[in-house]
This record gives C-alpha cells, structure tokens and sequence, in this order.
C-alpha cells in the first residue's frame, strides 16, 4: 500500500471553473507517522482557509484578505487569484485526526496514519 | 430518393460573437497568468524570485513582496540611492531526516529582490510590515516629491 497522497487527483474540476485559482506549490514529506504537507500561500489567513475532504479527495482552498487599494500599480507580478489545489489521500490516514496550522502564508497539515497501520513490533514468545 | 426541404442554416451572429469573446478571455488569460507561472518556473534557474508589486498615490510608494514561511528576523530591507532592496534567507524550520519526500516545490535559501523607485522619498519614514506572509513597505515621498497645487491668481 504505497502512499497515494503524492498522486494528484484529476484537473477536470479546475478546468471547468472559470473562477480563478492559482497552484499553491507544496512539499510532501511522509514518515512512519503520517504525512507533512506545507503549503505556500501569501496572503491567505486563517480565516480564507477551506479545506474539505470528499472520499479519498482532500481540497485546499486559500482565499487572500482583501488589501486596501495602495494607489496605481507602477508594477505588478502578483496575483490576485486565489489558491486552490486538491489531493488524493492515502487510505491509511486518519482523515479524523488531520490538523491545519497556518502561518505566514504557510499551511502546514498533519495527516497522521491511523494506529493499525503504523509498524509495530512484536514480540517472539518461546 | 427522398426530398428534404431546403433549410437555411442558422448563423445567429452572437454565437459566434460568444465564441469570440471566450477566445479573447481565453487570451487575457494566456496573458495574465502566466507571468507568476513563468517566475515560478524560472525559480529553478536562478533560484528565488519573490513577486512584487509596486503602487503610487499622492503620498506614498508602496512595495508588497510575498515572502511565505520567514520569520521577520530574516527579512532585510535596505534603501540606497534610490533604490529598494528586499533580501533574506529562508531557512527549512522543519527536519525530515526519517522522511521520504514526495514534492518539494518550496525554494529554500537566499533571495533578493531590488526596485528603483521614480522618486525621492523619506528614508527615515519608511515602515515595513510583514502579514500573512506578504511583506509590505510604505515609502512616503519627500515633500519636493509630492504634487502640488499651485493657485493661479489673477491680476
């Protein structure tokens, strides 16, 4: 049962909403806890956060506060978009214990692996 | 051999013109957002290019980068000869020696970023702010900089 959260779940809905997302980019690491997955979104606060898991789906939603108008651009280069990514999630996690921090525009998510999953050893009796 | 009315073929105009106005939404936005996507490629190359922007008003410049996950410690800002620099070095706070990487997207290290701002602006009243990720510098201007209102009186 090689670990499933690094496959990205198909693009299909992104596509068909017209409404603008920007890709958040991640890293993914998995140990024999769970997963780690931060997330980089600037400008999104705890407030704009959404995430939902649907089935084996997890979705992240990041919506940036409002800034107040600054004046005219003089230059530009970043979005306004708001993020969006979603991920398929390995079954052995325990979609009940996963937990969101968010700090500076970084999401970091626990996604531990439920008990009878983890290695365990056992002991050889005679 | 059958007969089958002739029927002209519908052309209603605003189809088309529907067509062609998600053909040019389609374009606005090849346009638009491939400028973040292309800075982020580019992070390959030469490292990391935190977006900027750069606003006017009356008073004040304002200079917003997004520099997600550093602590403000990190953050350097500067003002020489006109010129703003933002740099820093963002470290990886988390260690993963046991882990197995499945993405690493995010940079990690040195960056810097510079603009030339088109006019003087008050160097002891510079503020620097850091939200959310997104640092945010306000510059205002040096009174010789602003714009003025000259009455027109009459002789």
């Amino acid at each position: 049962m090689k670990a499933t959260l690094q496959k990205e779940a198909s693009k299909t809905v992104e596509r068909t909403q017209p409404a603008e997302f920007v890709t958040p980019e991640v890293n993914i690491f998995e140990n024999q806890e769970g997963y780690v997955l931060e997330a980089e979104m600037p400008g999104v606060n705890k407030d704009g956060l959404e995430i939902t898991i649907a089935g084996n789906e997890i979705t992240i939603v990041g919506r940036r506060a409002s800034e107040v108008g600054s004046g005219e651009p003089l230059f530009q280069e970043r979005t306004t978009a708001d993020f969006r990514r979603v991920f398929e999630l390995d079954p052995a996690i325990d979609t009940g214990k996963i937990n969101a921090k968010m700090n500076q525009g970084v999401l970091t998510l626990t996604l531990p692996k439920s008990e009878e999953v983890k290695p365990r050893r056992i002991t050889v009796s005679d | 051999m059958n007969l089958i009315r002739w029927q002209r073929p519908v052309l209603t105009p605003w189809a088309s013109l529907g067509r062609l106005t998600d053909l040019r939404d389609e374009i606005d936005r090849l346009f638009e957002s491939p400028l973040s996507e292309l800075t982020r490629t580019s992070n390959l190359l030469s490292g990391w290019t935190p977006a900027l922007d750069v606003f006017e008003n009356k008073d004040n410049f304002s200079v917003k980068a997004e520099l997600p996950g550093m602590k403000k410690e990190e953050i350097e800002v500067t003002l020489h000869d006109g010129s703003l620099s933002i740099s820093g070095e963002r470290k990886s706070e988390t260690k993963h020696e046991d882990a197995e990487v499945y993405r690493a997207e995010r940079f990690f290290g040195r960056f810097q970023r510079s603009v030339t701002l088109p006019a003087p602006v008050a160097a002891d009243k510079i503020k620097a702010h850091y939200k959310d990720g997104v640092l945010t510098i306000t510059l205002p201007k040096t009174e010789e900089a602003k714009p003025k209102q000259i009455d027109v009186s009459v002789a």
